[in-house]
């Protein structure tokens, strides 16, 4: 593209170039684009689907509803839950402290927010295990019960909730709060009437991306959760434990169903913000969740 | 609003007790356990040959899935936001989907390509090529699993610069590709930069897929998160701490980078990529006035 034949004249060739030339890259480079999806994301995953209905549909809905695949399910629905709750407290609790208040140190505190994000996985796991392992230093041991597994769960999902009201509360006009309090309001029912409401898009996005996090989370809980069937065992442990005892399309199915509930999530994040907010706060609302979707992989798990 | 001083003190409380207890104290902990006997133990622990293997294999995974992951995301972020295309709603889609996927989804699916059992695994035998329990199935679930970033960071960057600059340079005479070296990327690069950050941490940690894919064999297909599981698992805590620290300091190196990054972003006038940043500065300069 960049050596012009000598006999033509650059100068005339190159505004024609600038026009006509990426007219070209661009097929060539949406057919790249498309080629390494196929290959790296849309094979696999086909792969996937391909071997959980490899017995049939009934064979499928058998692995799914199996008992020890629904205890897990349901554990991991039911601790997925629980954990988003407490995070939609302590987020947005955080989130007001890291904002409205002042303190010395804050902007290590609030880098420090993303810790969970940043750090691999497995280290999480290890590192609660230190403190609340069957060596706990302060005699609290939680490991091979479910306690571990909401603990780490909410160690890995902290930062969506947090950063997700954030600027959500860095953009809200402080002049209805005031107006509120000289009009006799008390410091709670301004909490309740005013600024509540106007944080709960970015709470409500905020624990759609978390649960979507904890329903797949494996590294983190692999160490800390004993992997008990029936007990302590999430559904991506179920997954890795059938593929070892060999019974892949089992594997499969419920891979399947992990899949469609966390693309669900995404799909329901992604309209609750189009439409759950209005004017200025959308706009934050929609790059903030794009922004925290972003981040949130980087230590992997999904 | 000025919350009662109770109040206030309360939610300070809150908000650190829970952050302490959660984050910081085992974060503390596990520094205080790896340096507990000095820092001999340690060094001695990640200067054994399989702890040396399983880093270099960690750094072949960077090598090989950060590039490519990085040609690929400015070229697909350059034509979502440059070119108009009915196929663009999909391919936006399709870059989320390894966020949302389980990493052990993500393991498995590998296996029933590449596995003997699998799509292409029958064919690559007979061809002699070891792609699964091996590193190139590895490189696959790295590449997999990392691939939305770059194009994630640079899209807005993109959308935020606007064509004027690059179509005042077609018009001064350069091509695209002139374009694209002297104009576009210029003004994109931190965007870029962040997200083969991001990119990297997130390689550098990866283990559920590719736990999956490896077969976890010490000395050869175990990079540094797998190498600390194991070592755990085989009560060798002083090589899993070790490890931990290892990919702890590599994450804070990383935060570093992010808040770095972001104010090298915002400097430049293009969006703030840190939400926590813009968050601070702003109520700083609301509190003062």
């Amino acid at each position: 593209m960049d050596a012009h034949p000598a006999s033509v004249p650059p100068v005339s060739a190159a505004p024609r170039a600038g026009i006509r030339l990426p007219g070209v890259g661009a097929g060539l480079g949406r057919g790249l684009v498309v080629l390494y999806l196929s290959l790296m994301v849309m094979l696999p995953l086909a792969a996937v689907v391909d071997n959980s209905l490899s017995g049939g549909l009934d064979a499928f809905w058998r692995s799914v509803t199996g008992d020890q695949a629904m205890a897990a399910l349901k554990l991991t629905v039911a601790c997925s839950l629980i954990v988003v709750a407490i995070n939609a407290f302590f987020g947005t609790i955080i989130a007001w402290v890291l904002v409205r208040d002042e303190f010395p140190g804050k902007g290590a505190v609030n880098a420090l927010i993303d810790l969970p994000f940043a750090l691999p996985t497995i280290v999480a796991g290890l590192t609660l295990l230190t403190l609340y392992g069957s060596e706990s230093p302060i005699g609290l041991n939680v490991a091979f019960t479910r306690v571990a597994i909401v603990l780490a769960l909410c160690f890995i999902t902290l930062p969506f909730v947090v950063r997700a009201v954030q600027p959500l509360l860095m953009e809200m006009d402080r002049e209805m709060e005031e107006a509120a309090t000289s009009l006799g309001a008390g410091g709670f029912t301004t909490f309740r009437r005013i600024i509540f409401p106007n944080l709960m898009p970015g709470i409500i996005a905020g624990i759609m991306l978390a649960f979507a996090r904890a329903l797949g989370e494996y590294g983190s809980l692999i160490l800390i959760s004993g992997n008990i069937p029936f007990e302590t065992e999430v559904s991506s442990v179920f997954i890795r434990s059938q593929i070892e005892s060999g019974n892949v399309p089992g594997a499969s199915a419920v891979s399947v169903v992990l899949l469609a509930l966390s693309v669900l999530m995404l799909v329901l994040v992604s309209l609750f913000v189009r439409s759950g907010a209005h004017g200025e706060k959308r706009g934050v609302l929609v790059r903030t969740v794009n922004r925290v979707i972003g981040r949130s992989q980087v230590g992997g798990g999904a | 609003m000025t919350p009662t001083a109770p109040a206030k003190w309360g939610l300070r409380g809150l908000a650190f007790g829970y952050l302490g207890l959660l984050l910081l104290a085992p974060v503390a902990m596990i520094f205080y356990k790896t340096f507990e006997h000095g820092l001999g133990p340690p060094i001695e622990a990640m200067t054994s040959p399989d702890a040396i293997h399983a880093i270099q294999l960690t750094l072949l995974m960077v090598a090989v899935a950060v590039p490519l992951n990085t040609i690929f995301g400015v070229g697909c972020a350059l034509l979502l936001v440059r070119r108009r295309w009915w196929g663009n709603a999909v391919i936006d889609a399709i870059i989320n989907l390894p966020f949302a996927i389980s990493p052990i989804v993500i393991g498995l699916s590998l296996l029933l390509l590449y596995g003997s059992g699998g799509w292409f695994g029958p064919s690559l035998e007979e061809a002699g090529v070891e792609v699964l329990f091996s590193w190139p199935a590895m490189v696959l679930a790295s590449i997999f699993v990392s691939l939305p970033f770059v194009v994630r960071e640079t899209v807005p960057v993109l959308q935020e610069i606007g064509t004027e600059q690059e179509q005042a340079a077609s018009t001064l005479g350069a091509n695209a590709w002139q374009t694209f070296w002297r104009v576009t990327l210029p003004a994109i690069r931190w965007g870029v930069a962040y997200g083969v950050v991001l990119t990297t941490a997130r390689v550098l940690g990866e283990f559920g897929a590719v736990t999956i894919v490896s077969g976890s064999i010490s000395g050869e297909t175990e990079t540094l998160p797998l190498f600390v599981a194991k070592a755990f698992e085989q009560f060798d805590e002083e090589a899993a701490y070790a490890g931990a620290i290892v990919l702890a300091l590599l994450a804070l190196t990383t935060l570093l980078l992010m808040s770095v990054g972001g104010r090298k972003a915002k400097a430049q006038g293009g969006p703030v990529p840190i939400t926590g940043d813009a968050a601070i500065s702003t109520s700083n300069t609301k509190e003062g006035s």
